[in-house]
Order: C-alpha cells, then sequence, then structure tokens
C-alpha cells in the first residue's frame, strides 16, 4: 500500500520527464556537470534526478557525496566503487551487477563540500518519501536543523503521501516554519508566522528569532532599509564609538600605552613636545605634550572624551532586520512577543516546580529538627550529622547490595534504624542532663556534631561518595521545551509527602503521638497521668533523630555524601524551623515552602550568582523574623505571650 | 483621694478565650485595695494588663494626674512612670546579693551609660538601709539571694519594690508559702506602703486578705463582680457561689 | 558574710584576678620579648611569637564573647563576623599601600614619571586582578587613609552590631532563636564576600597583610614582636575595660538580664537598650582583635567568618567558664594553642597495636568529646574548678 501511494506520488511528481529512463543516462546527459561539479552547475543534474523519480537516484546520490562514485576513463560511465587496496569493486548504478578492476583506469568524482550540501538538500527530498520511517525522521531532524528554501516544495510534496501521524504533524510543523521564512509571498508567510503563536518551543521561537535578525549598524543619517530599532549609544559609549571607528566614521582612540610609547619615542633633550620629563606625571600636561606631538603630525591625535560625545552625538545606531519586508517582521515581532509572555508563564511556571522540589528538599532536612526543636525545646546542632550518617548507611548498603532499588529498599529502614539508636543514645548520655538548658544543649550537641563530622571523616576519607539512583529514577519528565522535572526530584517530592502524611499520623492518630504532645504541654501533668515522661522523651528524640536519617537517604540521592553536608544542611533547617513557627509540623511545611520558593526566585533574578542569592534569602530571613518572631505558623493561646 | 489609676472597659481575648471582657476600675492614691477572685477570673492578665506585659484589644488605662494612657507603652516604660509588679513566684535574681538585688531597683536614672557611670552615694545607700530594715534583711545584704528562704525572697522582692517607689505597687501572692509570723510582717510592710501609694494586693488567702482590711474587688470571668468591704462582698450571694463556695475546694 | 560592709572597697580589692592576671600578661610579654628573635636570643622563633600574638588577640574576642554571653546571656554565634570586619578593614589599608609602593618602585624605571591614574590603575590591577578585575570598588575609597581604615575598625563591626542589634532586641528575639540569628548573619556575610563581585576579592581574601608598609626595612623579627605587644596592651586594655563594665551597676543589670529579662524590665530598665550596648561594645573590641589578629596571620579570607568560628568561639568560652573574665582568657588561649600542638602534628601518635590514633585526625573528635564532657560535668568550666581552688585556699 505504502509503495503504491509513494510511486503514485513519484509519477505525479515526474510528469515533466515522461519517457522512462535510468540514472546511468541522465549522468550521461550532464556528464561534464557530474565529472566536475560546481555548486551552480549541479543543480541541472539533480534536477533531473528528481524529477525521473527513479528509485535508485536516492543510492546515487548517497553514494556521490560521500566520494565513491567513480568515472570509467574508457567509457565515460559512471560507477559506485568500494575500494580495496589499488583494486576497485564497482557496481553498476541502474543494474546493481558487481565486478572488479584495477584503479587505473577509473578517476574519482570529488565534490566539493558546497556540492556535498546541495546534493544533501536534493537527497532529502527522496528521504522525505522514503518508505523507511526512520530515513523520514532522519530528513527531517535535519530539515530541522539546517531550513532552506528549496525544501519547502518537496516538502509540501511529500506531506500528501505521509501515513504516520507523527510524521505527518511534524512535516506540517516544518512546513508552517519553513513558509514563515520562505514562503512565497506576505500573506502566507504573516500567515504561517501568525500560526505559531500558541508555539512556544523552542524550534518555533528559533524561527521567529531567524526572521528577526537585526545587524547593528551605524549612519550619519537616518538609516534606510526595515530598521529594527534606533539604539542609545549613550548606553555602552566605548562600544558604540568601537562601532563608529570600525565603519570608518571616527578616528580610533589612541590607548593609553600608545601614548606613553609615542612620548617615550620623541623626547627630544630631555622634553616631549616642549614639556620636560619631569612634569609628565601630570595628566595635562602629558596632553599638552602629545597634543604638540600631533600638531607636528608625528602622531594621530588624541580623540579626548568630548571628540567622543560629539561623534556619537552625530551618528545614528541602529538595528536593521536582514529580513526587508516590514509586515513579515512586524507580524514576527507581535507573533514572538505572545509567544514569549506564554514562555515567561511556563518559565514561571516551572520555577514553581523547582521551588517545589528545593522545598520538598528543606522540608525533610528540618521535619527531624522540627520534632526535637519543637516538641522537645532541644537544640540538636548534630541534626545536620544525622542526616549525613544517613546517606552513609545509604552509601554503605551500596557497597554490598549492587542492585540500586533493592539497596535503596534496604537503606530507608537501615538509615532510621541507625539514626534512632544514635539520636536515644545520644538523648540518653547527654541531652537528659541538659534540659531546661537550651543554650548548653545547642552547644553540647555541636561538641558531637564536630567529632561526629570528623569521625566519618576519619572512616570515610574526604572525597564525596555516590548514592546512585535506581536507573528508573533517572531522566525528566518533559511536559514542554519550558517545563520538566527529573523524576528524582519528583520522587523526593513525594517522599517529603509520604513523610508528612506518616508525621502527621503518628502525632496526631497514635498513641505515642498523644502522650508526646502531653509531655510538650505539661510534663508534670502527663507523669501524673502515668505517662513517663522519660521514655517520651527519648522516643521522640529518636524519632527526630530517624527521620533525619531517612531524609539523609533522600538528600544523598540528588547531593553528594560527604562528611560535611549535614553542616550545609543545619543553619538552613534551623531557618526553616524558625521561619515557620516552632513546634508545628505545617509550620516547617510553611517555612520549607516559603524559604524554597524564595531562593529559586531569587537565584532567577540573579541566576549568575547563587552565592548572592544566598545572601538575600538569609538576609530576608532576618528581617522576616523582625515581623514575625513567632514564624509564620505562630503558637497560640496565653502560652504565647510569654 | 484622687483617682491615680483609671481602666475602663478593658477587654482582652487570648484565641477565643475571653480572659477579660469590659473591666473598669479605680484605684486612688493612697489606697490599699485587694482584688480576689477563682482560678481564671483574670486576675494575673489584669496585672499584665496594667504593666504593659499584654496589649489589651479595648478600653483604656489611665495613669496619674496628668491622665497619661498605659496603652502602648512598654513595661519598662510604665514602670519607669511608678508602677512596680511583684510576681507570684518569686523573681529575685539569685546570683546576686541582696544589696545588689535593692541597688538595682532604686529609684535611679535608668539609662545604659548613666547606669555604667552610677556612683554610689550616700544618701542611697541610706534609703537601701532602711528598705532592708523594713523587710527584715538587714544581716542578709552581702548573701546572695538565692541563698535566702522562701519567705525572706518573697520580701526582698516586696523591698525592691519599695526601692523602686512607686506610686502604684501590683502585689501578687505575697503571702504564699509564708509561715504564719512571716505572713504578720508582710501585712505590716503592706499596710505600711500603702499609707503613701496605691496598693492592689492579688491573693488567695481570704484569712489574709481580712487581715489587710481595706475595700475588696471581686473578679470572676475577666471583670467585677462586686467591689465594697470584705464583709460587704462575702455577704453577695453571687459572689459566695461562684467563689467563697469554691474556695475551700481550690487552692 | 560580715554586717560591716565597706561601701568603698577599691576596684582591684574587689576584682583581684584583673591585678593578677595583668601581672601574668606583663610577666609572659615579657619573657616573650626578651627570648624572641628580635632581641637576639631567638629562644622563641618569630613564627612562634605570631602564634603567640594571634592568641592573645584571640584571647581578646573570648573575653567579649564573654561579656555577651557570660554576662548578659546573648550567646551570639555571630561574634566572629565583627572580627573577620576589623580583620578586613586593616587588610584593607595593608594590602593598598603596600602594593601602591610595589607598583611605585616598578613605575620608578619608566622614562616617563606616571599619572595619578596610571599609578591608580596599576594598584587597582594587582590588588584585583585576581578576580578579573582592575577597578576600584566603592568600598576602597578610602584605603589609602591608615587612620580612616583604623576608623572603620571601630565602625563598622560597631554599626553593623547596633543595626543588628536593634532589629533583633526590639522584636524581643531571644535565646536559640538570637543565637540562630546571629548565626545566619555571619553566614550571610561570609557568603557574600565569597563572591568574587564582593570587591573584596572573593575567596582569595586578602594577603600579604605580615608586610607592614613603611617597615619594610625591620624584619618580621621586629614587626611581630611589635604586633605580639600591641595584642597584649589590647588585651590588657581590653580586660580592663570589660572588668570596670561588670563590676559597675551597668555589670549587675545586664546580669539581671541574664537571669530573668522580663523582670528587669518590670523594674523600669530597658532592657533592649542594654543589650544592644553590650553587643555593640563587644562587636567593637572584636573588631579591634581581628584588625590585631590578621597582620599577624598574614591573610584573611571569607572562611574565616564562616559560622564555625563563632561556635568555636562560644566553645573556648564555656571550657574556660562563662561569666568569668579570667576563663575566658585561658580557655581561648589553652584550646587555641592545643588545637595548633595537635593538628600542626606537635602531638605524638598513640600506637594501639591495631590502629594508630593519629592526633591530625583525631583531635577534633577529642575536642568534641571533651566539649560534651565539660558541658555536663563541668558547666563553669576551667574557671569554676579555680573558683573552687581559690576558695578552699
Amino acid at each position: 500500500m505504502i509503495r503504491v501511494l509513494i510511486s503514485l506520488t513519484w509519477l505525479l511528481a515526474s510528469v515533466s520527464v515522461a519517457a522512462s529512463q535510468d540514472v546511468q543516462s541522465i549522468l550521461q546527459t550532464h556528464a561534464e556537470e557530474v565529472a566536475k561539479p560546481s555548486r551552480k552547475s549541479v543543480s541541472v543534474v539533480l534536477d533531473d534526478l528528481v524529477a525521473s523519480g527513479l528509485p535508485q537516484a536516492p543510492e546515487f546520490l548517497e553514494q556521490w557525496a560521500e566520494r565513491n562514485v567513480w568515472r570509467n576513463n574508457a567509457t565515460g560511465l559512471f560507477v559506485i566503487v568500494t575500494e580495496e587496496g589499488d583494486d576497485l569493486t564497482f557496481r553498476d548504478i541502474d543494474s546493481g551487477e558487481t565486478g572488479t578492476a584495477s584503479e587505473d583506469g577509473f578517476t574519482q568524482l570529488r565534490p566539493n563540500g558546497g556540492v556535498r550540501r546541495v546534493i544533501g538538500t536534493a537527497l532529502v527530498q527522496f528521504q522525505l518519501s522514503d518508505p523507511d520511517p526512520a530515513r523520514r525522521q532522519s530528513a527531517l531532524d535535519s530539515i530541522a536543523r539546517r531550513g532552506e528554501a528549496s525544501q519547502l516544495e518537496p516538502l509540501v510534496a511529500s506531506l500528501a503521501g505521509e501515513d504516520d501521524p507523527a510524521l505527518r504533524a511534524r512535516k506540517e510543523q516544518l512546513i508552517t516554519f519553513l513558509t514563515a521564512r520562505f514562503g512565497e509571498d506576505t500573506d502566507a508567510r504573516v500567515a504561517a508566522i501568525e500560526s505559531l503563536s500558541a508555539d512556544t518551543s523552542v524550534e518555533a521561537r528559533a524561527v521567529l528569532s531567524q526572521i528577526l535578525s537585526a545587524n547593528a549598524g551605524v549612519a550619519t543619517d537616518t538609516p534606510e532599509g526595515n530598521i529594527a530599532r534606533i539604539l542609545d549609544p549613550m548606553e555602552d559609549p566605548t562600544a558604540s564609538y568601537g562601532q563608529l571607528v570600525d565603519a570608518g566614521l571616527a578616528p580610533p582612540i589612541v590607548p593609553v600605552g600608545a601614548v606613553r610609547s609615542a612620548l617615550e619615542a620623541n623626547i627630544v633633550d630631555g622634553r616631549v613636545g616642549g614639556v620636560p620629563l619631569a612634569q609628565l606625571g601630570d595628566q595635562d600636561m602629558r596632553n599638552m605634550a602629545y597634543g604638540a606631538l600631533a600638531a607636528d603630525g608625528t602622531v594621530p591625535p588624541l580623540v579626548t572624551q568630548d571628540d567622543i560625545t560629539v561623534a556619537l552625538e552625530n551618528a545614528v545606531f541602529f538595528e536593521r532586520y536582514s529580513e526587508e519586508d516590514t509586515t513579515v517582521t512586524d507580524a514576527a515581532r507581535a507573533t514572538l512577543d505572545a509567544i514569549e509572555t506564554r514562555v515567561g508563564l511556563e518559565q514561571t511556571f516551572d520555577l514553581a516546580l523547582d521551588g517545589l522540589s528545593l522545598a520538598s528538599i528543606y522540608f525533610l532536612a528540618a521535619i527531624g529538627l522540627a520534632i526535637t526543636f519543637g516538641q522537645m525545646g532541644v537544640i540538636n546542632m548534630a541534626h545536620g550529622e544525622f542526616i549525613m550518617m544517613g546517606a552513609y548507611t545509604g552509601y554503605v548498603v551500596q557497597l554490598f547490595v549492587p542492585d540500586y532499588t533493592v539497596s535503596l529498599l534496604v537503606a530507608l529502614p537501615l538509615a532510621f534504624a541507625v539514626t534512632f539508636g544514635a539520636g536515644v543514645a545520644m538523648e540518653r548520655l547527654v541531652i537528659r542532663h541538659l534540659y531546661h538548658r537550651p543554650l548548653e544543649t545547642l552547644l553540647a550537641t555541636f561538641g558531637i556534631s564536630i567529632a561526629l563530622q570528623q569521625i566519618a571523616k576519619n572512616i570515610f576519607g574526604t572525597q564525596a561518595r555516590p548514592l546512585t539512583s535506581p536507573d528508573w529514577l533517572g531522566g525528566a519528565l518533559v511536559i514542554s521545551d519550558n517545563i520538566q522535572i527529573s523524576y528524582i526530584r519528583i520522587a523526593i517530592f513525594v517522599f517529603a509527602l509520604l513523610f508528612l502524611c506518616l508525621l502527621l499520623f503518628i502525632l496526631n492518630r497514635t498513641r505515642l503521638g498523644l502522650e508526646v504532645r502531653a509531655v510538650n504541654q505539661n510534663p508534670g501533668m502527663a507523669a501524673s497521668m502515668g505517662i513517663n515522661p522519660d521514655r517520651i522523651n527519648m522516643m521522640t528524640f529518636g524519632l527526630g533523630s530517624g527521620i533525619a536519617g531517612v531524609a539523609g537517604v533522600g538528600i544523598g540521592l540528588y547531593a553528594q555524601v560527604t562528611s560535611e553536608m549535614g553542616a550545609n544542611y543545619i543553619v538552613q533547617s534551623f531557618m526553616t524551623v524558625v521561619v515557620g513557627g516552632v513546634g508545628s509540623v505545617f509550620g516547617t511545611l510553611a517555612g520549607a515552602g516559603l524559604i524554597g520558593f524564595l531562593q529559586k526566585g531569587i537565584e532567577w533574578l540573579n541566576p549568575s550568582n547563587t552565592l548572592a542569592a544566598q545572601t538575600y534569602m538569609i538576609l530576608f530571613i532576618i528581617l522576616f523574623i523582625q515581623f514575625r518572631p513567632k514564624g509564620i505558623v505562630a503558637p497560640k493561646g496565653r502560652a504565647a505571650a510569654d | 483621694m484622687t483617682s491615680l489609676l483609671e481602666m475602663s472597659g478593658i477587654s482582652k481575648n487570648f484565641d477565643g478565650f475571653q480572659a477579660i471582657s469590659n473591666l473598669s476600675l479605680q484605684i486612688g492614691e493612697p489606697e490599699l485595695r485587694a482584688v480576689i477572685g477563682p482560678n481564671g477570673a483574670g486576675k494575673t492578665t489584669f496585672m499584665d494588663i496594667i504593666t504593659g506585659k499584654t496589649k489589651p484589644d479595648e478600653g483604656s488605662i489611665r495613669f496619674g494626674e496628668d491622665s497619661r494612657s498605659l496603652i502602648g507603652m512598654s513595661e519598662s516604660e510604665i514602670a519607669r512612670l511608678g508602677i512596680g509588679r511583684k510576681f507570684q513566684k518569686p523573681t529575685v535574681f539569685e546570683a546576686q546579693t541582696v544589696r545588689e538585688n535593692l541597688a538595682m531597683a532604686l529609684k535611679n536614672p535608668r539609662g545604659p551609660f548613666s547606669v555604667l557611670f552610677y556612683k554610689k552615694t550616700r544618701e542611697g545607700a541610706a534609703r537601701l538601709e532602711e528598705i532592708a530594715e523594713e523587710i527584715n534583711l538587714t544581716d542578709h545584704l552581702a548573701r546572695p539571694a538565692g541563698e535566702l528562704s522562701h519567705g525572706q525572697k518573697q520580701w526582698l522582692e516586696i523591698g525592691m519594690l519599695l526601692a523602686q517607689s512607686p506610686r502604684l505597687l501590683l502585689v501578687d501572692e505575697p503571702a504564699a508559702g509564708m509561715t504564719a509570723h512571716e505572713r504578720e510582717h508582710t501585712t505590716d510592710i503592706l499596710k505600711k506602703a500603702a499609707e503613701t501609694r496605691a496598693v492592689i494586693v492579688v491573693e488567695h488567702d481570704m484569712e489574709f486578705v481580712r487581715r489587710l482590711n481595706c475595700k475588696v474587688t471581686v473578679l470572676h470571668e475577666g471583670s467585677v463582680l462586686a467591689e465594697g468591704s470584705l464583709d460587704h462582698v462575702t455577704k453577695n450571694k453571687t459572689v459566695v457561689d461562684v467563689y467563697l463556695g469554691r474556695s475551700d475546694a481550690g487552692d | 558574710m560580715t554586717k560591716e560592709h565597706t561601701p568603698r572597697t577599691s576596684f582591684v580589692a574587689r576584682n583581684p584576678s584583673v591585678l593578677y592576671l595583668l601581672m601574668a600578661l606583663g610577666l609572659f610579654t615579657a619573657v616573650v620579648a626578651v627570648l624572641s628573635e628580635a632581641t637576639g636570643v631567638g629562644l622563641i622563633s618569630t613564627s612562634f611569637v605570631k602564634t603567640l600574638g594571634k592568641t592573645l588577640c584571640l584571647c581578646l574576642i573570648a573575653i567579649a564573647m564573654d561579656v555577651v554571653w557570660g554576662y548578659c546571656g546573648i550567646l551570639s554565634l555571630g561574634h566572629f563576623a565583627f572580627f573577620g570586619i576589623g580583620g578586613y578593614a586593616i587588610g584593607m589599608w595593608l594590602m593598598y599601600a603596600r602594593t601602591e609602593i610595589i607598583v611605585a618602585e616598578s613605575l620608578a624605571g619608566q622614562v616617563i614619571p606616571p599619572t595619578p591614574q596610571e599609578i591608580s590603575d596599576a594598584i587597582g590591577n594587582q590588588i584585583f586582578g585576581v578576580v578579573g578585575s582592575s577597578e576600584f570598588p566603592l568600598i576602597w575609597a578610602f584605603a589609602d587613609s591608615l587612620f580612616i581604615q583604623l576608623a572603620f575598625v571601630v565602625l563598622v563591626p560597631g554599626l553593623l552590631a547596633l543595626i543588628f542589634g536593634w532589629l533583633a532586641f526590639r522584636s524581643r528575639v531571644t535565646g536559640v532563636y538570637l543565637s540562630i540569628l546571629t548565626q545566619a548573619m555571619t553566614l550571610a556575610l561570609s557568603l557574600y564576600l565569597f563572591q568574587n563581585d564582593s570587591g573584596l576579592r572573593g575567596n582569595n581574601g586578602l594577603s600579604g597583610l605580615q608586610n607592614v608598609p613603611g617597615l619594610a626595612d625591620s624584619g618580621q623579627d621586629v614587626v611581630s614582636l611589635a604586633f605580639f605587644l600591641a595584642s597584649a596592651l589590647a588585651l590588657a586594655l581590653g580586660y580592663l575595660l570589660f572588668a570596670w563594665i561588670t563590676d559597675s551597676k551597668l555589670g549587675n543589670i545586664i546580669q539581671a538580664i541574664r537571669d530573668d529579662e522580663s523582670r528587669v524590665r518590670f523594674l523600669g530598665y530597658h532592657v533592649e537598650s542594654y543589650k544592644l550596648f553590650v553587643f555593640t561594645i563587644t562587636a567593637i573590641v572584636a573588631g579591634i582583635a581581628g584588625a590585631l589578629y590578621y597582620p599577624q596571620a598574614g591573610i584573611i579570607n571569607p572562611a574565616e567568618i564562616a559560622p564555625i568560628a563563632s561556635i568555636y568561639l562560644a566553645v573556648w568560652v564555656a571550657i574556660g567558664g562563662r561569666g568569668r573574665l579570667y576563663g575566658a582568657v585561658i580557655g581561648a588561649a589553652l584550646v587555641s594553642l592545643l588545637s595548633s600542638w595537635f593538628t600542626g602534628g606537635g602531638a605524638p601518635s598513640i600506637n594501639l597495636g591495631f590502629y594508630t590514633i593519629q592526633w591530625v585526625d583525631w583531635w577534633l573528635v577529642l575536642l568534641g568529646g571533651t566539649f560534651v564532657l565539660v558541658t555536663l560535668f563541668a558547666p563553669k568550666g576551667i574557671g569554676g574548678l579555680f573558683d573552687k581552688l581559690v576558695r578552699k585556699s
């Protein structure tokens, strides 16, 4: 069926060549052009070949472009050749019969780069209707890479025979692109341009940008042509003056070094231009000396700041479209503006997704802290090191379990167990003795923090250890050219969400949660009701630490595992908890959200500089705490007044 | 007797809990006043509002001859204006000596630089001795306040109040945890103080209130339930219902 | 428990530690000066004189920290920021003035005398070439004036502390919140300075600070001894200043604020002003300490003011003993000297048979562990043990 359709198309395309020929005879008709092709002359051959619609034509073109076509010096016939040492295996273009011969007596055809490109374009026209969809695809890719006016017609012609919906859509899209750029008349082009207004792909924008490509120019008078805009030279006087110099409209600035060497070269009796050497340390005297030299014609005149200003004021700086049709450029400009608005929206959405994943990470890092700090009032400076312990647990598990999916499933509970244990041990040995002395807890846990960090460094070394994520977490979810999000970040988000639910469940729906809240609110009362506050404190601290460990596995998947990774998160985590409001899971969520989105927002405003973004972020937090010292979700009631 | 403190229409709501509602109260100078009420009647909030710790939702508080509004002033400004407060739990600076505690309270310029360059004066020392005498702590001036007994700490705190020379004293449960003998002395101190200034005593202990022998204001659910002599209010049926009837069971 | 008290005892009688410390410091200084290379004896190497001088500067910031934390109860985790600012302020002048001399020397050989603009460009190129710039940022406007930069050593930390403290204390941020906020401040500052366009050479920092312009003829032995003596003098004056402040009635008030802030408010004191005063004056002293420290260290970069440095400061004070100035001195001197002994490879490794403890690797573990133990079992630090001994005798 396909073949029938294709041959039908070919028949339609080849009505001009009535007689059925073979490739060789066409080539012989234009033997000189084939043997010594130039970019201009070769088109005759190509036109006839294309018109013939012969199935051997594309193969010949391919071989020709790859310099595998030789000419028999005796017969003048063209053959396709495979070289083997001095011998040639040749093949007839039409029949495909093969034979061997010595190299002598054959001449290799060597089309130059320009010719090969023209051949390639002609080839694309064949490939566009090739029965193999993969070849059609590659032809389309080549058009997309380098669109040319000549491709438009064959592309339109090939559309009718296209039965693959995806390729058909692609062809239509490329037709629109090519029409927009190379269409016959203004109306068709404007129509094509306007039809792009909903297309936010990079390609569509590139097409419009190409239509709108403009060159900077400078003139002494009002410039002619399709002017994109008039520039203000004062925005960058140096560059603008450079343009003037390049255009030959102004003398070049004499560099300071050149002035100096000119002066040095013209010392006469300890004077330059009449000025004693000793006085040349003064800028005015130096100018005077140089001016004297310039007046003699010894050196080019000095261009002063005033000269530059006058020159800039008397010239017109502009950008001129390469496209001469104003209607087309106007339409393209309007469409591009419309697209850019859409792109802006999409980028905002993408930024929001970025912010969301960053917020998830902050949430993961901070939530364990929110429990120990919020519920127990304990400042755990070693929290970051628990995150690190979790990440290293993941790394060690991967050393023993090579399957990354399995090792991840093993690592998560194991990390919880390890850090839960560490947390309980720390609570029993240290923190228990320091309740109600929060500043001292801060310092003691800091001591533990530096010790743990150094121990990790001693065990695992200073270089970063990889925590490889399973293959199914590689790659990214691509929604459009502007919106894509990597699976690992989605996973972290889902992970954070699960965590949130789990935590809310534990705190609000379980006996442990009830007891935790009771002890938090009134330890004395809780104790009198048979709750052992000691045990609850231990469990709460273990829980907070365990969560840090699990978060460590999550964070380790996308960041590098080093002994200092915890330290990178600790200040941020504290801010998250404090900004959000101490003692509330939702507060931490709000804090993580605020900090995550804000940091992404600031990075977007100043993308070159993440350090500055962090600086401004922290300044913002400092100011924020001024106005809401209790955080976003402030504790309520009379207790809050204290 | 002119009015020193005038509260009118004060209300305060803590996230749905109406701690004070439309409370109005006047104190003259000099005057001794006892404020009583069951738990949760708003006694502490009442003092918090006067001293600037808590901002009322509505109402006005005016103080002194020129009727200055206290709302919006900071705690320290109100204190400098002449309102002293003693907390329920004795809060003295335990790391410092009794003398230092009293010296900090003495009425003197309160700015950091005048304090930094402060020189002890003969008058100051004399006033300090006088107060120490009054609160029975002359022998303990050089001791760290943390070493004092509970009752002595209460006295020290009252002494610090007196040293501030305030025009209005707010005293929260001064007799809590004191022996009978100590209570008697406390009553004397308060009565003496009230000869020259306004003193508001918040108290649970009826016996102690009776001994103060002064006008009583009964608070209930954040507003004034009754006012008058102790005998007068104890005859009031509502008062008996809401407070006195439960006072045996209460703390 | 004498009933008869003497209201007008002398300052020294009330603070015997001041006398002992000053005497010890004087003796120590004299011994180091005599044994240093500058006098020709050379028993103490120049580099060790520098280490000792730097230690004295650390002692100075430690007593400042003790006043703000041990006396006033504000656990500032940001005082090293002020230390660093002091270092940067003096470092700018040192670097500018020295580069100016070098540039002048290199331009002197030229036939045509250089214009001021050429000199300035050459200096800018020398200093900022490393961050791909040659223009002087605005903050270097006064780098040529020693006097103004010295004023900055005091003014910039003071002003920063004043603004930051005003904001923080005004909204009654206290306790650990304040600690975290101060930590955020120093983190923000160090992150800012890490940028190449911060105007202070990014992570390269300022270097060559040990070369003091105008003293090029005297060797490093003399220069370091001079800085050592200056540090000792600064420590002595700082100690006197803080001893006087803590001994005054203001000392009573700030300790009262530490113990019960709201009670002090009800006494009529504007607590915020007191905190602000203490925060600012300690920041200024920290700045001065930094300005003396970095010329001895030779280099300053943003890593110096990372939050961890300020936490170490708290560690020194805690180990030395809070609330007693000499405790801070002991803590800072002991821990920082031990630290350089251990990490410098001075401490012998311990062979356990199956494992050899290299102190370079294990010193931080030891320090962290010690710190936990001190917090748990000796909350008053070494100074507290000292007090017990004195009381017994």
